[in-house]
């Protein structure tokens, strides 16, 4: 039967229940942004809360859906059910995308596996606007633990640790010295290290620069932030290598923030951060709406001034800032 | 540009070779049309079986099926995909794409299958009739 036109109470009642089409649609509601995205987010935010959150995050090409299908894979093994939120980035110029991770996962995860893909839809740092909201309804569906994989990132692309209760890093011989272990950045927000392909030349090295970078946190008084220093664990996901281990160290980690209190800071913390990028998102339409010279007046003036030199951008926008609210 | 992403209606197409068919230079080339369309291409590549895509409409929620054929084998294979859907309760179009003889076409349709792409099929025909089997069904 078909879900068209059933309420999406009913649609979250069957998903709740197991069916698995239901909660696939459900995701697509949310990630658009439909109009029943609201009821949805309420029904789950209720019964959402119990799932261990965990991201994965690295280069592009680092093995972090193939490190992905080898966690979930053991996790079918250990009898839990697992979901998989596969993140890809959406092209800037069509909006279109290609969604190639759950090739790598499907064969090797036990059937109670759900694994859905995502596009960033335009957004920047790493993951969609719409994951929160999507890790939400799989937490609320029973699923447990949910792993997040993000777009290859660079550097800068740190939204994953604001998402999950366990940020892992994978990083892979060849990726630069220990200058770039030490920058700023994506680095510093790991709750664990994977060094992957580790049965490459230089792997060594990558883990004696993660090592000499946490000892700096150490002499800095940085690691005080989080009281724990992160662990670093070898792994060859290719062939599974270094998967129990790694799944071990993620397991440690959640017991060590469930007991100091940062679990429920960290999550609390998350959903405070969901209302402010809602607003941050919401203030930015109605921006591109007031410049696109919708509704309120005088807002071509003000821009035709900076382009002829009488008015300098700042200026400009601390005078547009007090028109935001009224459109 | 990016402001229309964030909730917009983008199709999401699963791709797919079922079975042994290992001519995947084809599926990558529409997986890069129909992403150059503004879809999001859920790409399985080679070597799928029914189940993998079952699993991955009802997971992706996806709007169509597209497979790519090169050994012969749509006479058999597609026709399975069809009724494997149906059986899952999955209302998607399947489209055929690669070498099918004129001969076989209809027999195909009306076995419930809602398009099909030889070679040379221009990128906007691929795009095009992806566009127009979801429509069909909605």
């Amino acid at each position: 039967m078909s879900l068209r036109g059933l309420p999406p109470s009913e649609i979250f009642e069957r998903a709740i229940g197991g069916e698995r089409r239901a909660l696939g649609r459900l995701i697509t509601l949310v990630e658009r942004d439909a109009s029943e995205a609201e009821e949805i987010a309420e029904l789950a935010h209720v019964k959402a809360g119990n799932a261990h959150v965990i991201g994965i995050t690295g280069p592009p090409g680092s093995g972090k859906s193939t490190l992905t299908g080898q966690i979930v894979k053991l996790l079918g093994e250990l009898g839990k059910r697992a979901a998989v939120l596969a993140v890809d980035p959406s092209s800037p110029l069509t909006g279109g995308a290609i969604l190639g991770d759950r090739v790598r996962m499907e064969d090797v995860a036990s059937p109670e596996t759900f694994i859905r893909s995502m596009a960033t839809r335009g957004h920047q740092g790493g993951l969609s606007l719409a994951v929160p909201g999507v890790v939400r309804l799989l937490d609320a569906a029973g699923y447990d633990p949910v792993l997040i994989e993000t777009v290859g990132v660079g550097q800068v692309e740190v939204d994953i640790a604001g998402t999950a209760d366990t940020t892992v890093v994978v990083a892979t011989p060849g990726m630069g010295d220990a200058v770039q272990a030490n920058k700023a950045g994506l680095l510093e927000l790991a709750d664990l290290f994977v060094v992957n392909k580790a049965d490459r030349p230089g792997a060594n090295d990558v883990r004696r620069d993660l090592d000499l970078m946490l000892d700096l946190s150490h002499v800095s008084g940085q690691d005080q932030r989080t009281g724990m220093r992160p662990e670093i664990i070898m792994t060859t996901a290719l062939s599974g290598e270094g998967a129990p281990e790694t799944w071990s160290a993620i397991e440690r980690h959640r017991d060590a923030i469930a007991e100091n209190g940062q679990l429920d800071q960290r999550r609390a913390n998350r959903d405070l951060d969901e209302v402010r990028n809602r607003l941050l998102a919401d203030v930015e339409r109605r921006i591109d709406r007031m410049l696109a010279g919708e509704s309120v007046g005088g807002v071509s003036d003000v821009l035709d001034r900076v382009t002829r030199r009488s008015l300098a951008p700042a200026t400009a926008a601390r005078e547009l800032a007090l028109k935001v609210s009224e459109i | 540009m990016a402001e229309e992403q964030i909730g917009g209606q983008q199709l999401r197409v699963v791709l797919a070779k079922l079975g042994f068919d290992g001519h995947d230079r084809g599926i990558k080339i529409v997986a890069r049309i129909l992403r150059d369309a503004g879809m999001e291409v859920i790409y399985l590549g080679l070597r799928q079986s029914y189940k993998n895509v079952v699993n991955a409409v009802e997971q992706e929620d996806a709007d169509a099926v597209g497979l790519s054929m090169h050994n012969a084998s749509h006479m058999t294979l597609a026709p399975k995909m069809v009724d494997a859907l149906a059986e899952a309760g999955l209302e998607v179009p399947v489209i055929v794409g690669g070498i099918v003889p004129d001969e076989d076409i209809p027999p195909l349709m009306e076995k419930g299958v809602a398009a099909i792409l030889g070679p040379g099929a221009s990128a906007e025909e691929v795009a095009t009739t992806v566009r127009d089997a979801v429509a069909a069904l909605q």
